[in-house]
């Protein structure tokens, strides 16, 4: 797994960016970018090379999903891996983001392990 | 209140609370809680709707929230300020998704809405409707903190 790449994390929650940012940088990863919600993360998309999504759902402004929806249809991050790290986890919100093309969904509660494993297959 | 709408909400505070924070939780007895007094001196609440309309609290006491913190962030914490609230929060929020989860596959689907915290010694915490507040003790090692769950009648 590359760990010199540029990843975003989204999440209205400063808790959740913490932990997940000590989660990643105990993997390796050192570039590591930040937003609140869905809009500001367009917004660092805008002038940011990002080559790894990772993005909670229920945020105010614009949701995960929202934010899968609109990296998918713009040409710079199509192909860009997106991981969804939320709390939802019914079945509906699982396959609304796999037909909006999402690379994997980690649910809330989760271990390093979880999440280390999912980069693992998104990166290979 | 349906009773079965409860035991979801017990099993998910105990995975989110040892999966997210490391430590061992155990739950008291439920009771029937009469006033709007917090129990604890931070509380996260959240709106659910769906089969039946409610909302459920998680009101930490300050040394439990403290602690729970700490070992979240791998770092000591040492006072209740924005960090903790925030962190009381996304544990709200990681409680609500892991007991609608549960409530799912008993057929009952709710949505919930983005928590809001409330923090100060003695605060009121305002369930959306009048229903019965079903309070759930918990306790960490020395530490204490409890749910509420209440839902229309």
């Amino acid at each position: 797994m590359d760990t010199s790449i540029k990843v975003l994390i989204v999440d209205d929650f400063a808790t959740m960016r913490r932990i997940l940012k000590n989660i990643l940088k105990q993997i390796g990863f050192k570039n590591l970018l930040e937003a609140d919600d869905g809009t500001t993360a367009l917004e660092v998309l805008d002038r940011e090379s990002v080559d790894l999504i990772i993005s909670d759902w229920n945020m105010p402004k614009m949701t995960g999903l929202e934010l899968l929806k609109s990296v998918r249809a713009s040409d710079k991050f199509k192909r860009t891996p997106f991981l969804m790290v939320t709390a939802e986890a019914q079945k509906q919100n699982v396959i609304e983001a796999v037909q909006a093309g999402v690379s994997n969904y980690v649910v809330k509660p989760f271990t390093a392990e979880a999440i280390s494993e999912k980069l693992e297959k998104i990166l290979k | 209140m349906d009773v079965k709408l409860i035991n979801p909400f017990i099993n998910a505070t105990s995975n989110v609370l040892e999966t997210m924070a490391f430590v061992s939780v155990e739950a008291g007895a439920p009771y029937l809680k009469k006033d709007n007094v917090a129990k604890g001196d931070v509380t996260g609440v959240i709106g659910l709707t769906g089969v039946a309309n409610g909302t459920i609290s998680v009101t930490f006491q300050e040394t439990c929230i403290l602690d729970i913190v700490s070992n979240m962030f791998g770092e000591k914490m040492e006072e209740l300020n924005s960090e903790i609230a925030d962190a009381v929060g996304e544990l709200t929020n990681m409680i609500s998704g892991q007991a609608r989860k549960e409530l799912e596959e008993l057929g009952k689907v709710f949505k919930a809405a983005i928590p809001t915290v409330v923090t100060g010694k003695n605060h009121s915490i305002s369930h959306y409707t009048d229903g019965p507040r079903i309070a759930i003790p918990f306790f960490v090692g020395e530490g204490r903190f409890t749910i509420e769950v209440c839902f229309e009648r």
